[in-house]
Order: C-alpha cells, then structure tokens, then sequence
C-alpha cells in the first residue's frame, strides 16, 4: 500500500431507539429499548412495568369470589379463559365438583374466546405487516358477533365475570345456542376469506416466512407456551397434555409449525381457529340439561393447602396458584402469565432483524399488556 | 432555462395565459387533494367493511375542510433541538415542486401552462425535489423516526428514479416527443396497450417514489409511527400532507398522460374524460394500499435493482427494436405481442427472483 490516499474512516455509531411505551405497534405500554446499527437490530431490552396494577396483591385482599373479577382484567382479550383458569384453581383447592352442563358451557364459553382471541392477535399482526387495517377491521367484524354472543349470556362484552367456582353464574339464554350455531356455520366461510386475502401474499410471504425464528430448543428452555410453542414444532397443548374440564370428550387436531417462524405462529393461529370451531360443535352436540351451578357457600374457605390450576389459554398455558391459609381471601394468588414468558425469548428472536421486522416478531407472540404487568 | 411557449391562443394574451393558469392549477390541485382525501377514506371504508367520514356535510364530502381548518388553527410545535429554519422550510420544498409538475400537465388540448418540448423530462426533475423536502423534514425534527423515515426516504427515491425513468423513455420512444402534448397527441392506441410492461414498471417505482402501500416505509405507521412527519403539527402537518396527496394526484395525472391516453376519449368533453381517467388511478393506488402488505427496505431495494431495473433496461430494448426494424407496421400489431413479452418476462422473472424470503444479502 503505497499509495498515500488518505484512508477515509467513516465514523458510525450504534443508536439507542425507544419503541414504546407509547408507540403504535407494541399493543398496550410495553417498551423496547432498542440498539440499531443502521436498521438492524443490535440489541434490545424489554422494558415493563408501565400497566403494574398490583393485581396479585390485590386478590389477596378479596374472598375468593371477589377475585374473579380481578382476573378479568388480566388478560383482557381472553377474559372468558381468565376466569375459568381462577376458577379451576379454586375448585382443585377446595374440591369442588362443577355440575356436567356448567363444564359443557364452560368449553363453549372457553373455544369463543379462543377465536375472539386469536381473531385479534392475527388482525394485530397483519397490522403489523402493513396491511393497512383491512384484515384486523374484517377480524373484528367477526370478532364483534362473539362478542355478541358473550353479551347475550352475562350482559358483558369485555369484562365478563360469567365463570363461578363450582360452575357459571347462569345458565345460557334460549337464544344463545341457535345464534351460537348460525355462528359456526358462517365463521368457515370468514376464515376462508381471510385465507384468500393474504395467506399466500408474495409480500407476507416474504415479510414473515423465516423471520424471527424461535428454535425448538429455545422454546422449550425458556417455557414458552400455546401457539408460540406449537409453531415451533412442540405439540403441546394443556387441553390434550392435561385434559381439564370436559376436554378428553372432544376430538380435535394440534397445529403445529415446522420453523418457528413467524409465519407460522400466524398459521397455527388460523388453524386454531378451525380447531375451536370444531370442538364447539361437538359441544353444542353433547350440551346436557340440569344445574349450572353447583351449591357452594358464599364464602368459600378451603383447607390449608395449595393448588395449581392452569388450561390452555389463547396465549399460552395460564396458571393460577393459590395458597390457602384456611381463611376466606387467599394467602398467596400467583399468576403464570403466558404471554410474559413467552416475551423472555423476544430479544434472541429479535437480534439481527431489521427494524420492521422486530415489529413483526414483537405482534407475532401476541402480547397482551394487562396480562404481562399485573 | 430557455422556455419555450406554445403560441399563447388560449385564453388570451402571454401573461393573462400564465396568470389564468397559475391560479387554475393551484385551484385544481388543492381542491383535487381535498376531493381525493375524501375519496380515499371512503373508499377505504368501503373495502373494510367501516363507513368512514360521513356527518360533515352529505356523504362527509367536507370532512377534509373540516380538517383542515382544524390543522389551521392548530399550535404550530418545533422540537427544541430540532433545526427550526429546515423544519419550516420543509413542508415548502415538499410541496412546491408537486404544484410545479401541473405547469406541464396537459388538461385538455391546448390547456397546459407551459407546452415545454421537454415536459416528462422536466416532471422527472421536479419530482426528485419533493425528496429533499421529506428528508429536510426527517433531518430537522431531531426525532430518531424520522431519521430513520427520511433516509428510507432517499434510498428509495435513489433507487426507483431510474426504473422509473427507464419505463418513460418507452413512451418518449414511441410518441417521439417529450412533450406532454405531443404525447397526448401520438396515443392513437393508448400506451398501456403498447407499454403494458412499461406501465406496470411506471407504476411500481411511481408508488415507491410517492411512498404509497405496498412501498409506504418512509411513513410505516406500524414501525416508525409516522416517519418523516412524527413532530410536524398545524399547517405545518397539512402541508406535508398536502404534498402526499398532491404527489399521487401528480402520478395520476402522469399516468394518465403518459399512458392512458390523457384527455382523449369519445362522447364525454375532455377535461371530464382527462378527471375520470385520473381518478380511475387514484382509485387504484388507494385499492392496493387497502389490500397488501408493506415491503421491508431491503426488499425494497431489491425489488427495484434486481425486478424493476433489468425488466426496465429489456422493455427499453425491445420498444426499441420494434420501432427500428418494424416502423412500417401498423402499431395494433405489437399490442398482442407486447402483452406476450410482458406476461413472459414478468413470470421469468418471478421464477429466478423471490422477493426472499428470511433475510436478503445485500
């Protein structure tokens, strides 16, 4: 090198970016503290906490009665699943039997959730993608008759408070189950018209096939759990693994991905969709008469002991434990909140990716803030 | 500069014609922007299944007013470290060079400011101005968004100048002038018919230039919440906004022009055949932005060098050789065989280039 060109050094330099707390695309308040080199992701920290509520605390204040409405404001999108993982808890704590009609309402109740859910969490993504509004606004059209459904059985269409311990706090309408079949003779058709608009889109294929890949391995160790996991190739579902309620009576299929990618976790999603559907047709089948409620006192004293009561939510495995000190209120109320452990692998997914495909990755696990910041 | 007039025989003398003019096209543009404002949120209603705006005035039609006059008396913000000469001057650099696209744009037969003989080369300059406001305004704001919003910007008004460009020079082949008029004149056939590739080409970097879906990163409210204008407020805000929209209706006109035959049809007069094609376009843009995904930027780039940029440099070619070996034909013979080669190279194409998925070397 004889040459006497000056070498010309360009000097560049890592920046710190904040997505969040504010931010269109973190769905709720969540923060990432992004490092980019360019567009590309060099590193990023979670940051949460902003939606703290103290919610944990606050339940062990309360009868356990009083807590189900507590737990609908967890996971605010699957509230329905919210409540009967509570409830399921309490009722192993206390032994509790649920009459047969309550548990088949239960299921319905638990599957019309999941595709509310899941509608949500794929328009979310789609959004995401840049597909301007039109999928998440065709999804929340259906998302909507749900939600009516929901409305007819307790008069909510959010915060439903339906689930109790020893069954449901009333039985269904007579209307409910004629509208909950014209429902699911409909709901196909909608799914096939979300599948026509972009499941083979060159764009969205481009964009999430191979992005944000979450190894099986990774999955499993960090303890990821529902879709995140079986996208990733774990065919692990709490409602097949750990059959609650009344699910071992109804047959249906586990979707699995192969690459973990983030097309994939919006594939099983779809598919999970289909699957619910199915299971709620064999319910309304198999839908028995008598009680809905089982006689259980006002206020419900368990013995002194601990119980671990979980269920496949939209999310991921949901697990409530509770500690009993013999009293009315619990003496400890844990939540295991999927969509927080899932977050724990978000920054080895993220690494390396370009900026909007962080975006991605981040609405590909589904988060729902109220849930991760209790 | 030297310009060079048509005769002035329309509507009077040399300085009332430009008086006239000037005053039509800024008329015509904002009202246009505030028509096609309300267009598109209409119409993107429509496709998702939502109303959009509707209670001010029948059918909402003056929402945009509404807005506007609501961006008017709005607090104007500067950030407290950003560059406040740039920021102001921003919306103006964007804005401006979109009015001055119009001066070449021919309404109808004879009703154009300025007949230059270079018109599509001067709109192609012009154009390029619009980027440099954008990114003054990314630049200025102190904001990391819009940094990052307004380099997406260049990188991509860098690379889709040139397929754009490329496609153009078909036309200019094919009309033998660069004027509009004269391009206008020569669409016996309308140029998409002969320019099917073109157009589509024309119309892939034109969306990328303007930053409309599927090529909307330098504002990808999913990303960097609005790009560029994160800390514009006001009028300030509206300006840009204008300038966005102002753009589209630029490139519908542009297309119109170029290859749809501009003003000419049968039956209808012609300033009214000349608004329908133009909102036919329009209405195009806002259907595909309802419809796909956004690009990230390194598909973006690829897209533009590996897709657009060979197809471009082979449309060229072969427009080329078509008028040189064949210029006795009649022109309705290449339309099939234009079609042809079109629907052969792009699925060519496709087969060797994926957009790639995962991520793309660079």
């Amino acid at each position: 090198m004889a040459t006497s060109t000056k070498e010309i050094v360009i000097n560049t330099e890592p920046f710190v970016v904040n997505i969040g707390p504010a931010h269109p695309s973190t769905h709720g308040v969540f923060r990432m503290r992004t490092t980019l080199d360019g567009e590309v992701i060099v590193d990023m920290e979670p940051v949460f906490g902003y939606l703290h509520r103290g919610l944990e605390k606050l339940a062990e204040e309360r009868t356990y009665t009083q807590v189900i409405p507590l737990t609908d404001r967890l996971d605010y999108l699957a509230s329905m699943s919210n409540n009967l993982a509570y409830c399921l808890a309490v009722e192993k704590l206390a032994g509790i039997a649920v009459p047969e009609r309550a548990e088949y309402i239960r299921v319905i109740m638990a599957e019309l959730q999941r595709v509310a859910s899941h509608l949500i969490a794929v328009g979310a993504f789609l959004n995401d993608c840049g597909a301007f509004m039109t999928p998440i606004l065709y999804m929340l059209r259906e998302r909507e008759r749900i939600l009516d459904l929901f409305d007819m059985v307790c008069g909510q269409r959010l915060t439903y408070n339906y689930m109790r311990v020893g069954g449901v706090s009333q039985d269904v309408p007579d209307e409910f189950i004629p509208a909950l079949k014209k429902f699911l003779k409909e709901m196909p058709g909608w799914i096939d018209e979300y599948e026509r608009l972009l499941k083979e889109n060159e764009i969205l294929l481009a964009r999430s096939k191979g992005v944000g890949i979450l190894s099986r391995g990774l999955a499993i160790n960090i303890g990821a759990s529902g879709p995140v996991l079986r996208a990733s190739g774990v065919p692990w579902d709490i409602r097949r693994a750990d059959p609650y309620s009344v699910y071992d009576r109804f047959e249906f299929d586990i979707p699995v991905g192969l690459a973990g990618d983030c097309y994939d976790r919006y594939r099983v999603r779809v598919e999970e969709m289909r699957q619910s559907l199915r299971i709620l047709r064999q319910a309304i089948k198999g839908l028995p008469r008598g009680q809905v409620r089982s006689e259980v006192p006002h206020l419900i004293r368990p013995p002194i002991g601990e119980a671990y009561g979980h269920l496949e939510g939209p999310r991921g495995e949901l697990g409530f434990y509770l500690v009993s000190d013999g009293s009315i209120a619990p003496y400890r109320f844990h939540v295991r909140a999927p969509t927080f452990i899932n977050l724990t692998a978000l920054a080895d997914m993220m690494r390396g990716w370009k900026i909007a495909d962080a975006i991605l990755i981040f609405g590909s696990i589904d988060i729902c803030m109220g849930e991760v910041d209790r | 500069m030297a310009m060079q007039m048509l005769p002035p025989d329309w509507p009077g003398n040399f300085w009332a014609h430009w008086a006239i003019f000037a005053v039509a096209i800024l008329v015509f543009v904002l009202l246009m922007v505030m028509v096609f404002i309300w267009f598109e949120r209409r119409a993107l209603a429509v496709m998702q299944a939502r109303l959009g705006p509707n209670r001010a005035g029948p059918f909402g039609l003056f929402q945009s007013a509404a807005d506007a006059l609501k961006l008017l008396i709005k607090e104007d913000i500067v950030p407290a470290k950003g560059d406040k000469l740039v920021h102001w001057l921003a919306p103006v650099v964007a804005f401006v060079p979109v009015v001055l696209i119009f001066a070449v744009v021919p309404f109808w037969g004879g009703a154009i400011l300025a007949d230059l003989n270079i018109g599509i080369l001067y709109i192609v300059a012009i154009s390029s101005v619009t980027a440099v406001g954008i990114f003054m305004a990314g630049w200025s704001s102190n904001n990391k968004y819009s940094t990052l919003g307004a380099m997406r910007q260049v990188a991509s008004v860098v690379s889709y100048e040139i397929p754009v460009v490329l496609s153009v020079v078909g036309v200019v082949l094919l009309a033998g002038s660069l004027s509009m008029q004269q391009i206008v004149a020569a669409q016996d056939i309308p140029f998409i018919l002969l320019q099917p590739l073109g157009f589509l080409l024309f119309f892939c970097g034109a969306l990328a230039e303007i930053n409309r879906a599927p090529f909307d990163l330098t504002e990808a409210d999913s990303e960097i919440v609005a790009g560029f204008f994160t800390e514009y407020s006001g009028m300030k805000f509206g300006l840009l906004f204008l300038a966005e929209y102002g753009e589209a209706l630029a490139i519908s006109a542009i297309v119109t022009t170029l290859f749809l035959g501009g003003w000419r049809g049968p039956l209808l007069p012609p300033f009214l055949w000349f608004l329908l094609k133009v909102g036919l376009v329009f209405f195009v843009i806002v259907w595909i932005r309802a419809t796909v995904p956004r690009l990230r930027i390194d598909q973006l780039m690829a897209l533009a060098w590996k897709f657009l940029f060979p197809l471009a440099l082979l449309n060229l070619l072969i427009t080329a050789a078509e008028i040189l070996f064949w210029p006795a034909v009649s022109l309705w013979v290449f339309v099939p065989i234009n079609f042809a080669v079109m629907i052969i190279l792009v699925l060519l194409w496709s087969k060797f280039f994926k957009l790639g998925w995962g991520k793309v070397e660079v």
